[in-house]
């Protein structure tokens, strides 16, 4: 479904993502773990359209995305929801969510998204017309997930969503993935937490210092005395 | 007492003016982090504009103040693409005096095709004076009509910040660029869209201004430019109501103290609470208590 060959992306002078490869499949949930400053947000901005790819290659269903714009990238189905939320803090909660729908012309099909991302995050309903600054960490997170699939993507990126949440949180937010998942999304998910996201995933990349230095499914991936050793341990 | 209600009104006509011009600052602000300086010379052209449409074509006053705020809004778009845009990612200092040349140009670019002279405005609105609270006060119609324009212009500006789908667009724009790109918002499409916006209130300030003053000149947008500027600072700049609190508020003061303490004092007092605000509330009045920022 995706498919990244040899990406690099620069900062100016820094040469943030190196060579990067890797590929997700229809279905698949598939991990990026790596430490912090690794290139992970950078990978996922790439994709997303929001930095541009130097050299290497894109592909999404076949079609050549990196010099699309960030829009024309969420209307072929990649949602990317950020690192840190970035929920539009001042606007109400139904705001987000109307602007997660910004390039859809449908109104109808709109209407019934809204529901549908009620009934996956009841809280928020009940918060529909609160300004979502106002929300607490995991109901920001779970707005940000709405928001991001209020475009009705394909292809879901997310940027640590469990960043700075209670372990309770935690949980029912990867249980929420996973139930998205199930709804035929594929997702990218990228994590500092590895225990949990090698749980939930098919299979997993771990980058390093802008290259990845491993990969293989994730069940596999738990049980690697490396990986227990960098990412799991402590 | 008459003369204190007499010089409210006046006062609230003039912060009308300000209030206008403010909010095309402080929309710009919000999206773009940039003081545009010549806006002030844009109400200049909307005087111009409502003066050739009355003058020239004969037209009355509702058709110039709209032709008024489109021929603005387009002037607007075209500043911003030609000037601001092309400096998108350049120091801040560049894009600021880059505003300031612009100012400076539609100025004497004006002054060569008008003449620098000072000229009068066609009474296009009829000036009744109608007496008020038993005779206390004289109430202008024409007050009534700067107030009530501005009051509808403000609430339709309210309508389409909050309620419209772009208007939304242009609040996300304003928090986060970054992710209102990745909502798939069109960035440029929005900035024009902010430019045209403002630019049209302050060549409806244009029209009023030269309807309520009677006199216009190439050079008249200056002094209210930097006024509104003010205004806008004083409520918190990037913020709409703080726009109109501080017109509002500013066009009080300074009829105020023209009328009581002489006109020489009223700039100075102006610039003066401007210094104050910034020393103690640098946010701006409104800058904490109001969330809203566009
Ligand atoms: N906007 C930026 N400008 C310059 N350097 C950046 C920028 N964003 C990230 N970097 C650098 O790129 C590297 C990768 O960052 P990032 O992709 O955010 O890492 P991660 O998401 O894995 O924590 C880091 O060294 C970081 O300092
Ligand atoms: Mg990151």
């Amino acid at each position: 479904m995706l498919e990244l060959s040899n990406v690099n992306v620069y900062y100016g002078p820094i040469h943030a993502v190196k060579n990067i490869s890797l590929k997700i499949e229809e279905g698949e949930i598939v991990t990026l773990i790596g430490a912090n400053g690794a290139g992970k947000s950078t990978t996922l901005k790439s994709i997303s359209g929001l930095e541009k790819c130097e050299a290497g290659e894109i592909k999404f269903r076949g079609e050549n995305i990196h010099s699309l714009t960030p829009t024309n990238i969420v209307k072929l189905g990649i949602s990317y929801v950020p690192e840190g939320r970035r929920i539009f803090s001042k606007m109400t909660v139904m705001e987000n969510l109307e602007m997660g729908a910004y390039t859809r012309k449908d109104k109808k099909g709109v209407k019934e998204d809204f529901e549908k991302i009620f009934s996956l995050f009841p809280r928020l309903k009940e918060r529909k017309e609160q300004i979502a600054g106002t929300l607490s960490g995991g109901e920001q997170q779970m707005l940000a997930i709405g928001r991001g699939l209020m475009s009705r993507p394909q292809l879901l990126l997310l940027d640590e969503p469990s960043m700075g949440l209670a372990p309770i949180i935690v949980k029912e937010i990867f249980s929420i993935i996973e139930n998205i998942n199930k709804e035929g999304i594929s997702i990218l998910l990228v994590e500092q937490n590895a225990n949990m996201a090698l749980k939930v995933s098919d299979r997993a990349y771990i980058i390093r210092n802008g290259e990845i230095e491993l990969e293989g499914k994730s069940k596999e991936m738990l049980e690697d005395e490396r990986v227990k050793k960098a990412y799991l341990e402590g | 007492m008459e003369q204190v209600l007499q010089q409210l009104i006046n006062g609230i006509s003039l912060g009308s003016i300000y209030a206008l011009i403010a909010l095309g600052y402080t929309m710009v602000y919000g999206i773009i982090n940039l003081i545009n300086f010549a806006h002030g010379d844009i109400y200049m052209i909307g005087a111009y504009v409502g003066y050739a449409v009355t003058r020239f074509l004969g037209l009355g006053f509702v058709p110039a103040l709209l032709i008024s705020m489109a021929t603005c809004s387009i002037l607007g778009i075209l500043i911003e693409k030609v000037a601001y845009k092309p400096l998108r990612n350049a120091s801040r200092i560049s894009a600021l005096i880059t505003a300031i040349a612009v100012s400076l140009f539609l100025q004497y670019t004006m002054m060569y095709f008008v003449k620098p002279d000072t000229r009068t405005f066609p009474d296009v609105l009829s000036s009744n004076k109608i007496s008020i609270l038993g005779g206390k006060a004289l109430l202008d119609t024409k007050n009534i009509y700067i107030i009530l324009i501005t009051i509808v212009l403000m609430l339709l500006l309210q309508y389409v910040v909050l309620k419209t789908k772009i208007g939304k667009a242009m609040r996300a724009v304003a928090l986060d660029k970054d992710v209102a790109q990745l909502m798939g918002v069109d960035i440029n499409r929005i900035i024009s869209f902010t430019f045209a916006i403002g630019s049209a209130l302050a060549g409806a300030a244009g029209v009023l201004v030269g309807v309520y003053y009677n006199t216009i000149n190439p050079l008249m947008g200056t002094v209210p430019g930097l006024k509104a500027f003010v205004a806008a600072v004083l409520g918190g700049i990037g913020l709409i109501p703080g726009a109109v609190f501080g017109g509002f508020f500013l066009g009080m003061v300074e009829t105020l103290v023209s009328a009581y303490g002489g006109s020489i004092f009223k700039d100075a007092v102006a610039f003066g609470i401007l210094i104050i605000v910034l020393l103690i509330k640098p946010s701006g009045l409104l800058g904490k208590t109001v969330k809203e920022k566009v």
